[in-house]
């Protein structure tokens, strides 16, 4: 990118040279999108035609249009909608909780750096720690109710974006630190003018981490104790024996995953557009 | 007139591993007003320790430095340092980033765009105003920083070797810049560099600094004249007659520096 413009301002590329290198980038784009088109159309081939060539029991692994239709069924009862709003509610409450909690708390600790040092241990630990080996701890203080569910993915999703901030405020580049100390600018500005600002990348690293970790977290929880949910869904259907119900769980789940994350890497891209991009 | 700078037997130590490393040494150096003082030296002869104190980023451990017969007692907008690694916010573009000093010294919000305008002007940038730094090549973010320093209209410009990380083309075309830069603004410029011809062609007189601990070893004034009247200044006899002279008085001091190194990793 750098090497296009050269160091004498009046020279810039030719509009010569850039058309048959847009045509070329559309290509190659049009190319990668089939490319991962493909990976996703062979495994939902591989899915359909394996159980009806008995290469595995039709039972436990029914044709993806078998679990279509069960999706379907349940989308029209209602029952997928109820359960994926009661999920939605859960995961996107302790994640929003998480955000708004750990961000702040992570800036705070990473600028005072004998607070980091003193907590620093004490996060590791608790990092380390699965959240989902604290579920019955969470269930023990707070019921089997919402609270806990909401608890859990709070506390789970707290950690990396917590950790992030941290290393975030931490890793602000040294020069613009020299910059501003040279400009002689104190306390509140230097906050709000280079760190914070240098700091939203890492940031956002840490929040699209705890997105997946939401969602991870809270399948787990209700498949434990719940009467509503996705998770809830998938487990109840395999005690009941309604195998393509529990796939058509499982692809709701992993649909809203990518989703979840497609929207938060879009948010990323829109709030750090100033970064070089990287193989975009 | 009285000097605009002036060290008075400046030293400065570092504490390490116990023992003290004397960075600089009893410096004695007046820099009149609207000079062009280049200091020049080998590796760890405490350039840049140098600029640090001018800047008011660190303090001497002796002595103190004047600005216009006042100590210098800590960072002030009346100097503007320019770095090597250009110190660009990436998240603001070549107007944001030079409107940046123009915040931190209260100018108000209409005149800071005009302002900053002018000065990506006065630098040869007009038309890149909305660029980021990640859009610009090397020499076009150090001219971003420069107009930075200049914009909000220190009295003296710190230069921390500004084009050590260019192009040798896009360094000589930025070094006329700068004289030319200079000759309008009349600002007193402080450079450091550790290559002779920069210090010869930029400086009206150019400090040669011992290596470890940082001396002033001998002040040499510069005359070629009007060096950008002069077709290609670089190629004539006096200035090789200068750059001769330097390098016999760095000569030394880069032997000893290598020397001192090689028994620092030693050890």
């Amino acid at each position: 990118m750098t090497a296009l413009l050269e160091a004498r301002p009046a020279t810039r590329t030719t509009p010569v040279a850039v058309r048959p290198q847009r045509t070329r980038r559309a290509l190659d784009a049009l190319l990668t999108g089939a490319g991962k088109t493909v990976a996703i159309a062979a495994l939902l081939v591989v899915w359909e035609v394996a159980p009806r060539l008995g290469l595995v029991d039709a039972t436990f692994l029914p044709p993806f249009s078998t679990v279509l239709g069960a999706w379907w069924d349940l989308l029209v009862s209602g029952q997928l909608l109820e359960n994926t709003r009661a999920s939605l509610v859960r995961s996107l409450s302790g994640f929003g909780l998480a955000v708004a909690g750990a961000v702040p708390l992570g800036l705070l600790i990473g600028w005072y750096k004998p607070v980091s040092t003193v907590l620093g241990p004490l996060l590791e630990v608790f990092r380390n720690t699965a959240a989902l080996a604290l579920l019955p701890v969470f269930v023990l203080l707070l019921g089997i109710g919402e609270t806990s569910k909401i608890a859990i993915v709070f506390y789970a999703c707290t950690w990396p974006i917590l950790l992030n901030t941290i290393s975030a405020v931490g890793g602000v580049d040294p020069t613009l630190l020299r910059l501003a100390k040279s400009m002689n600018l104190g306390g509140f500005r230097l906050f709000q003018k280079v760190i914070l600002p240098a700091a939203v990348p890492t940031v956002f690293t840490g929040i699209r981490l705890a997105g997946a970790v939401s969602i991870l977290v809270l399948v787990a929880a209700e498949m434990i104790g719940a009467k509503a949910g996705l998770g809830y869904l998938i487990n109840a259907s395999q005690y009941n024996f309604a195998i393509p119900q529990m796939y058509a769980g499982i692809i709701t789940i992993s649909a809203i995953g990518v989703l979840f994350n497609q929207l938060l890497v879009a948010l990323e891209r829109r709030f750090t557009s100033w970064r070089v991009p990287v193989g975009a | 007139m009285s000097p605009h700078i002036s060290f008075r037997g400046v030293t400065k130590r570092f504490p390490v591993k116990g023992t003290e490393f004397t960075a600089v040494d009893g410096i004695d150096l007046d820099v009149a007003r609207g000079e062009f003082l280049v200091l020049v030296g080998p590796s760890g002869c405490g350039k840049s320790t140098l600029l640090d104190l001018l800047g008011g980023l660190t303090s001497p451990s002796e002595g103190e430095i004047l600005l216009d017969g006042t100590p210098i007692t800590g960072p002030g907008l009346d100097r503007g340092i320019v770095f090597q690694q250009y110190a660009l916010l990436p998240w603001r573009t070549a107007q944001g980033n030079v409107e940046f000093g123009l915040e931190a010294t209260g100018v108000p919000r209409r005149q800071r765009a005009e302002r900053a305008a002018e000065f990506l002007n006065l630098v040869g940038l007009s038309g890149f105003e909305d660029r980021h730094p990640h859009q610009l090549s090397g020499g076009m973010r150090q001219r971003v920083a420069i107009a930075r320093s200049l914009a909000y209209d220190p009295a003296v410009l710190l230069m921390d070797e500004p084009f050590a990380a260019l192009d040798a083309q896009t360094r000589e075309s930025l070094q006329d810049e700068l004289v030319r830069i200079w000759q309008r603004t009349g600002k007193t410029i402080v450079f450091i560099t550790h290559a002779i011809d920069e210090a010869v062609l930029l400086g009206q007189r150019v400090a040669v600094l011992t290596s470890r601990p940082g001396r002033v070893k001998e002040v040499v004034p510069i005359d070629l004249g009007d060096r950008l009247s002069t077709d290609d200044p670089r190629s004539s006899p006096e200035f090789a007659r200068y750059r001769h002279r330097i390098w016999d008085l760095l000569h030394d001091e880069v032997t000893r520096a290598q020397q001192l190194e090689k028994e620092v990793v030693g050890t």
